[in-house]
């Protein structure tokens, strides 16, 4: 069976850390980094990079256009 | 059998690529607060003017509030337009430019406030253009203070108790107010808290653009935006509070599609 796997890559020196991909991901992969970037926000990153189907709810609803979406067909 | 942990490096390659922000929005970092919504319809209507491959063809209408500084974030022609006045702005554009794509972008404080007068007589008018307004319920950039949309009983920093509708009036459902006016031909009410909501603003906007090809008349698309700032909560909070307090009294939806009325004006409580 094929499986379909996703990975985000984020901007993160311009996440604002506002949390809305976290909420918004079915799969829940997305969490925010205790780090902060260049401006002091906690930006996101990927803690469960096996569960990301690469749906790219994150990336739609994201304010600031920071995450990038990439989706590949895996063949058992 | 799962896949663990997939090779990363061998997803994040060009062909895999899925969703990407658009080249027509500029490396510049957005210079709104965390969580705010005006980041998405800028980028969702950037989308829309790169999939039509009319970046040469748009002029765009900031106007005064905190999408002041829209023409940097926007890689197209923009006109900075005085407080209220870009429908008037837009109305000459176009008319000097038929051919040309015109869009407005305004908050509530510049279109529903101070330029009431020019979006009323601009939708009257019928004017080929698109109007994209958004209402968060609140002067975002002055600081909070009440707007004409902000709800009954909503705290700001004019209303510390809330707005009173005995002393302070009703807010003002400007968007229904236009779909009763001849001349607008598209008008619809979204939001773009979620995913699913994002994609249909983007159909929505899309339309707006293409009945402007067809020489339909005027487009109007609310957008009912969170300003966290203003509402004191963090970005999380406040897309659940707008869900809970805004949307009931202004429903997403279309009001007017092709001319006609589809959605009858909800009575207010």
């Amino acid at each position: 069976m094929a499986k379909i796997k996703g990975a985000i890559v984020i901007d993160i020196e311009k996440c604002k850390g506002c949390e809305l991909c976290l909420v918004s991901c079915p799969t829940d992969v997305i969490r925010m980094e205790k780090k902060v970037n260049g401006k002091g926000y906690h930006f996101a990153y990927m803690e469960y990079p096996d569960n990301c189907t690469g749906c790219a709810n994150c990336a739609v609803v994201c304010p600031d256009g920071v995450i990038t979406v990439y989706r590949k067909k895996f063949e058992e | 059998m799962e896949i663990r942990n997939p090779r990363i490096q061998e997803i994040i390659s060009e062909e895999n690529l899925v969703y990407k922000k658009t080249s027509l929005m500029t490396d510049k970092a957005l210079s709104y607060c965390p969580g705010c919504g005006h980041g998405v319809v800028h980028r969702v209507i950037m989308e829309i003017i790169d999939e039509m491959g009319i970046q040469a063809d748009t002029i765009g209408v900031a106007p005064v509030g905190c999408s002041v500084l829209a023409y940097e974030f926007m890689n197209i022609d923009m006109q900075q337009a005085s407080h209220g006045r870009a429908p008037a702005v837009a109305t000459g554009i176009k008319r000097c430019w038929p051919e040309k794509y015109v869009f407005t972008y305004q908050g509530d404080g510049d279109l529903a406030a101070i330029g009431t007068a020019e979006t009323i007589h601009a939708c009257n008018r019928g004017e080929n253009i698109a109007i994209f307004f958004i209402n968060n319920g609140i002067y975002g950039m002055t600081g909070g203070q009440m707007a004409p949309t902000t709800l009954v009983g909503m705290r700001s920093s004019t209303t510390p108790y809330g707005r009173d509708a005995a002393l302070m009036g009703n807010p003002l459902k400007i968007t229904e107010l236009v779909a009763m006016l001849p001349g607008t031909y598209f008008v619809a009410r979204h939001t773009v808290h979620t995913p699913l909501a994002v994609r249909k603003f983007k159909k929505a906007a899309k339309m707006a653009f293409e009945n402007q090809k067809l020489n339909k008349g005027l487009s109007f698309i609310e957008i009912v935006s969170n300003c966290n700032s203003g509402w004191k909560m963090t970005p999380v909070q406040a897309n659940k509070w707008m869900e809970e307090n805004m949307l009931p009294f202004y429903p997403p939806g279309d009001i007017k599609m092709n001319g006609e009325i589809v959605k009858k004006a909800e009575k207010a409580e």
